[in-house]
């Protein structure tokens, strides 16, 4: 094995009650792409910030190419070779790229000739490892990959030879992600050491040398990413075997419960994101809607669940029409029997400042069984959030905790219990899994599958193909507006790509 | 003739008017960019003019008025500073607290050292800042035009008066040439940023608010010293307020700020000037009208007439290390 970049030995950290990370020992040889993943929760960023001297270790020591090294602060890793890219991006937005790179390595205290050294320093980076970017635009106004092409730029600047990436695809288009993966090869070649943290399995396999799990703050194991199995590395995550693909028994599809029409819907900048749709989804029946990001699914649902306004066209709710043109608000649709979870749980599905039990009943609160009197029953509402939060095993299992204090998949759970406990006839999901761990994706996917057995219509809205493949029953495919395809749920991945691509059927394509 | 006379006169007196605006705007330009919001320039000010009045009073001295007036006022910031940086408590609070100390102490105090109804003793000529007179000012001001310009508008002023525009490009230079600008610029929008970039926070924001210290000092120096002789109660009379508009209007820049400074100096100035004298077309206009004219302004000009000014992102929140 080559000399170890970083050795992490016994590192333990709590914060509180919780104890974040559990006598962790890690080797990540030199010139490695090292990954590392867990659920969210795991601790895998509160590791990584203990390595960049953002929090200090309650005990443990941390060797850095052999060398025992003290980090107290961000300085002492940047000396140490370094460098870290965060989730969030830690850019000043109305500077420019390269103000934003001299900070706090500026050398002198005036900045005239510091500014052009780092030019000309700059320049050399971008060209040695084809990170482009233009040094003198603002960074709000960049798209995010190249934000981070600047974080990137900004830990070469320092001289990291040790380059660790916080769950840096969260944020990027698939395109974007592998231009970063082109960029994190490149530097591996030039024999920098780079830790990729991430949840996401494919990434791993992709383009790991050496991935190591960590589980509740303890790290459970270290493979060679040649050697092991994504199947293998989601049972590792979770603590038990995952089932990637669900199971579920043929549909029996019932009545029409849910009627589209010739909807046709504009969004706010007046383009036509929507264009004369139809489709039924009967009870007992999941149909799925593919299609890539920003090719109207967005709009088809925010318009069937009462948020945005239909320019012509009709929905059908359980035999009677709405009115789609303004005057149905969302709440009446509820009373009604449709339930939504909406794509985006931050802006749209809860009030992160509330406590659980509220955000438990949003929506709902105004209904006569959480009613004393004119007051909130706040006992009952306490009670059944509890209750709720057993059945869909949300974590911690405390409904008086501030909504933001859960983790992102637990959220989402919040959301999906909320609108599925109201027993709904007809359930509209968008991106059920967005942004949740491998466990509760499993959970979720039961969820869906039990409620369309027990006869409740589900209309499904997502970008990730595999989920589509594996719930729906029926798979319609949306281009530019339209509904371009129907499928069944044995359908290639092939087959969905090409009608989501906008190409209309094989014989078009050859 | 007249009519350029009065012209040149009002000019100057907006140039005298204006200084404590803009030293007290200047201040809070420090501060702000750093994050920290101040609305305790008034308090700051106050104080530092009653340092300033009582200690001139007391030795005899204008630059140890002076030196009295930065030292309270920095003190005071620093306080601010503890509240708002070290225990991340509410910076609106923390201001408000230091206005309310200011003007109640300061009338205390004055009562009790000087009993004079919270006044300091009238100063003599050695305990203020007197007028500095520019070369050849009385040679050339007979010249016409420039004669009174150079002589009246130019010359004649206390030395504040000139500390006080030279520190507009200086302020510029900071901000915009130095690392410390770099960084207190970033400070006011990401501290996060700065953070990890291996920047203390804490001690870059404990430097912008000393600025802010050191400046208001001089505002109240000039205040007591320059514009009047000795301190008298609630003296500052809002500028304070009215220096925080003029920083808002001035989108948190040091030139702008300056315009903004002259043009609330200037409504000052012809509030005083033309107050009670009847107006061609017009006719008499009651003098409170004019002299409620920078406040309907401040008024106008933050309803929207400057478009959207956007403060410092990080402005007002404290900072705290979180993932």
């Amino acid at each position: 094995m080559a000399e170890a970049a970083i050795e992490l030995v016994g590192i333990n950290k709590s914060f509180g009650a919780v104890r974040a990370n559990r006598n962790i020992d890690l080797k990540i040889p030199k010139g490695t792409i090292h990954g590392i993943i867990g659920e969210n929760g795991a601790g895998k960023s509160t590791l990584m910030s203990i390595l960049y001297g953002f929090y200090q270790a309650d005990s443990g020591s941390i060797s850095v190419n052999g060398k025992p090294t003290v980090i107290d602060t961000p300085n002492d890793a940047i000396a140490a070779g370094i460098g870290m890219v965060h989730q969030h991006f830690m850019l000043v937005e109305n500077f420019t790229v390269l103000e934003n790179i001299i900070l706090g390595a500026e050398g002198e205290a005036l900045l005239g000739s510091s500014i052009a050294k780092a030019r000309s320093e700059l320049e050399r980076l971008e060209r040695d490892y084809g990170l482009e970017v233009d040094p003198d635009a603002i960074i709000e106004e960049l798209p995010v990959g190249l934000q981070q092409r600047v974080e990137i730029l900004k830990a070469l600047y320092r001289g990291a030879d040790i380059l660790i990436l916080d769950e840096p695809t969260g944020v990027l288009t698939p395109a974007e992600a592998d231009h970063l993966f082109r960029i994190l090869a490149q530097l591996k070649e030039e024999g920098k050491t780079v830790v990729l943290i991430t949840h996401k399995l494919r990434e791993i396999m992709a383009i790991t040398d050496n991935v190591s799990v960590m589980r509740q703050g303890e790290m459970v194991a270290t493979r060679k990413t040649a050697e092991t199995t994504v199947e293998e590395l989601a049972e590792l995550m979770v603590g038990r075997r995952v089932l990637l693909r669900v199971e579920k028994g043929e549909a029996r599809p019932g009545d029409f419960k849910l009627s589209v029409k010739g909807l046709t819907v504009k969004d706010s900048r007046g383009v036509t994101m929507v264009k004369d749709v139809s489709f039924d989804v009967r009870a007992g029946e999941i149909v799925g809607i593919a299609g890539v990001a920003g090719n109207g699914q967005s709009e088809l649902l925010e318009t069937i669940a009462g948020i945005r306004v239909a320019e012509s066209g009709t929905v059908t709710l359980l035999g009677e029409e709405i009115d789609v043109s303004g005057a149905t608000d969302p709440g009446d649709l509820r009373d009604r029997g449709l339930a939504h979870v909406p794509e985006d749980r931050h802006h749209v599905g809860l009030v992160l400042q509330f406590e659980e039990n509220e955000n438990s009943v949003l929506g709902y609160h105004d209904e006569p069984q959480y009613l004393k009197g004119p007051f909130l029953d706040r006992e009952k509402i306490v009670a059944e959030a509890g209750e709720n939060m057993k059945k869909y095993d949300i974590r911690p299992a405390n409904p008086m905790l501030k909504t933001a204090n859960f983790s992102g998949g637990n959220q989402q759970k919040i959301v999906l219990a909320r609108e599925m406990e109201q027993d709904p006839e007809v359930l509209i999901v968008g991106q059920p899994t967005r942004g949740v761990d491998v466990g509760a994706i499993e959970f979720i996917h039961k969820r869906l599958i039990a409620m369309r057995d027990q006869g409740k219509a589900v209309l499904l809205i997502s970008v990730e193909l595999d989920e589509i493949r594996s719930l729906s029953d029926r798979i319609l495919v949306m281009f530019d507006g339209r509904i371009v395809g129907e499928r069944g749920p044995d359908a290639t991945e092939g087959e969905l790509g090409l009608l989501m691509a906008g190409v209309e059927s094989k014989e078009a394509a050859e | 003739m007249e009519f350029f006379t009065t012209v040149v006169q009002i000019l100057d007196s907006t140039v005298r008017l204006s200084v404590p605006l803009l030293l007290a705007c200047l201040a809070g330009l420090y501060s702000e960019r750093s994050g920290i919001f101040d609305i305790g320039l008034e308090g700051k000010m106050l104080a530092g003019a009653f340092a300033a009045g009582a200690a001139a009073a007391v030795m005899g001295s204008a630059l140890a008025g002076l030196a009295m007036a930065v030292l309270i006022s920095v003190g005071l910031a620093l306080v601010h500073g503890f509240a708002s940086i070290t225990h991340r408590g509410n910076q609106i609070v923390s201001g408000v607290a230091i206005n309310f100390i200011a003007a109640g102490s300061t009338i205390i105090l004055g009562q009790a050292w000087f009993s004079q109804g919270g006044r300091t003793p009238s100063l003599s000529a050695d305990g203020r800042f007197g007028a500095v007179n520019l070369p050849f000012a009385d040679a050339v001001a007979d010249v016409p035009i420039i004669g009174p310009i150079y002589s009246e508008l130019l010359s004649g002023h206390s030395l504040l008066v000139y500390f006080a525009f030279a520190m507009v490009p200086f302020t510029w230079w900071v901000l915009f040439r130095t690392r410390f600008g770099l960084r207190l610029r970033a400070v006011g929008e990401n501290p996060a940023a700065v953070d990890t970039a291996g920047i203390s926070v804490t001690w870059l924001r404990y430097r912008a608010v000393i600025c802010t210290g050191i400046l208001c000092g001089f505002a109240g120096a000039y205040l007591a010293l320059a514009m009047n002789a000795g301190f008298v109660k609630d003296m500052t009379a809002g500028r304070g307020f009215i220096a925080l508009a003029a920083l808002i209007f001035a989108k948190w820049r040091p030139v702008p700020a300056m315009m903004a400074c002259l043009l609330f100096g200037f409504l000052d100035a012809a509030a005083i000037r033309l107050g009670g004298s009847p107006l061609p077309l017009v006719g008499r206009v009651p003098v409170q009208f004019f002299q409620a004219l920078p406040y309907v302004l401040t008024v106008v000009l933050l309803a929207g007439f400057i478009g959207k000014a956007i403060p410092p992102r990080a402005g007002g929140q404290p900072y705290v290390k979180e993932r």
